[in-house]
């Protein structure tokens, strides 16, 4: 059972990555896809606890007994389409820092303001 | 199987950190939505796998690009000195592998996960709620307060990206934005003749996932997105013209504010029925029935509400997107 974990360490390294992006680099846009990184392999996770081995899918049919954990599906389904929203209204805030600084660069977005205050 | 997945989701992860051209990065981002989304059909979490399909690989993508196009394509190369964040990264990748070492293994049958809750949806939801998919009976139904909220975060978010993006205030500091000589219209025949064949298909299966949510995977929220990226893929191809003569924004505002309302509506109609909030066996006068009348109102909702909101978002970035173009039109007469 050397391998039972492996899910959570790709997990935990893809997470580890989203996080590097959001801190190291200077662009809004790549923190954001970094973000979006982060957030799936919290996704990633739910439904890897959701598996049951020699389940199947949580619908239901003659015949099956077991079923992978529903619990998990059902909320990591709405949590995509409010991850997309949420960036939406992201990349919102980003176009409008373009449209106020000329910029998306962090290091540029700071110098600028350095200038004003 | 799902190792090879895990694997190729980690290449893709180090390429977008290496990627330095914001175009190439959405493309991986696409990438990378797909290969999730095949790892969890291989899981087993069909339901999740065709979101993740339509929103990890087609939605956000799209988004993505929107913006690009309005902000510019090129990073600048990191000047910035990344050893602290190396350091707390590193030392946060430690303490969490510490943290796992105590859970169950991948796929262990007696996870405390499945002792709670979970053997109760699987071994009664037929009787209670009368409908094949276990997923759609605890979103629509175990947990369909839950689902109301969601569904209200979706709508608020929709609401903060067409006032972020629609203000007089945007539009008159837009003319700093030069945009990329991009649009499609009039170019790409092959694909506008495609899409012009695929588009009704992909609506009507949208609506056939929308119906279709209680007997095998879907539902409303991926009915919505489906419904939605039709419209986005038309917009960017044949212009905001055409497809804003069906879906005019303030026709989608409102679709938008009523699926929200369906979905509150039935709530208020089992208090009125004497029920508590969302329980949908007071709707008739037999429980199962009740329960597919407010599994069918609520799915409506949430696909009319996801939809209406993808497109307020894409048409509001759109918008912005032409303004300056349109702008930029005119100088030369003056």
């Amino acid at each position: 059972m050397i391998m039972g974990h492996f899910n959570s360490w790709v997990v935990i390294i893809l997470m580890m990555i989203g996080l590097y992006i959001v801190i190291a680099q200077g662009n809004l846009i790549k923190k954001l896809v970094g973000l979006t990184l982060f957030q799936t392999s919290v996704f990633i996770f739910y439904i890897s606890m959701a598996n049951v081995d020699g389940a199947t899918a949580p619908i239901l049919a003659q015949g099956i007994t077991s079923y992978s954990n529903p619990l998990p599906h059902a909320l990591i389904l709405t949590a995509i389409v409010v991850g997309i929203a949420t960036t939406a209204v992201g990349l919102a805030l980003v176009v409008r820092i373009k449209a106020a600084y000329g910029s998306i660069e962090e290091d540029e977005i700071d110098a600028i303001d350095k200038q004003e205050g | 199987m799902n190792i090879v997945l895990l694997t190729f989701l980690l290449i893709v992860a180090i390429a977008i950190i290496r990627t330095r051209d914001l175009f190439a990065v959405t493309m991986l981002l696409s990438i990378y939505g797909l290969l999730s989304a095949s790892f969890f059909v291989t899981l087993d979490a069909v339901d999740v796998a065709f979101t993740e399909a339509a929103v990890g690989a087609g939605i956000s993508g799209l988004l993505m690009l929107v913006a690009i196009s309005i902000t510019g394509r090129k990073e600048q190369s990191a000047k910035r000195k990344p050893f602290i964040a190396l350091l707390v990264v590193s030392l946060t990748t430690l303490l969490l592998f510490y943290g796992i070492s105590d859970m169950p293994y991948f796929g262990a049958t007696d996870a405390p996960i499945h002792n709670h809750v979970a053997p109760r949806y699987i071994q009664d939801s037929m009787g209670e709620v009368g409908i094949p998919n276990i997923v759609t009976s605890v979103l629509a139904t175990y947990r369909a307060f839950d689902t109301f909220g969601e569904v209200v975060v979706i709508f608020t978010a929709g609401i903060g990206v067409f006032a972020l993006l629609s203000s007089s205030n945007a539009h008159s500091q837009a003319k700093n934005i030069i945009p990329d000589q991009n649009s499609m219209d009039k170019r790409h025949l092959v694909i506008r003749i495609v899409t012009k064949i695929l588009f009704p298909f992909i609506l009507l299966f949208a609506l056939y996932v929308q119906f279709h949510g209680d007997f095998g995977p879907g539902g409303g929220f991926q009915a919505g997105v489906v419904f939605a990226a039709a419209v986005i893929l038309y917009a960017m191809l044949f212009g905001m013209k055409e497809a804003t003569k069906v879906f005019s924004q303030s026709l989608v505002q409102v679709v938008a504010a009523i699926g929200v309302l369906l979905y509150a509506s039935v709530g208020v109609a089992t208090l009125l029925l004497g029920g508590d909030f969302f329980d949908y066996n007071s709707l008739a006068s037999d429980p199962i029935a009740g329960q597919h009348i407010g599994i069918l109102v609520i799915e409506l909702g949430v696909g009319c509400t996801v939809a209406a909101v993808m497109m307020i978002i894409f048409f509001s970035f759109n918008d912005l997107q032409e303004q300056p173009k349109a702008d930029n039109n005119k100088e030369p007469e003056l």
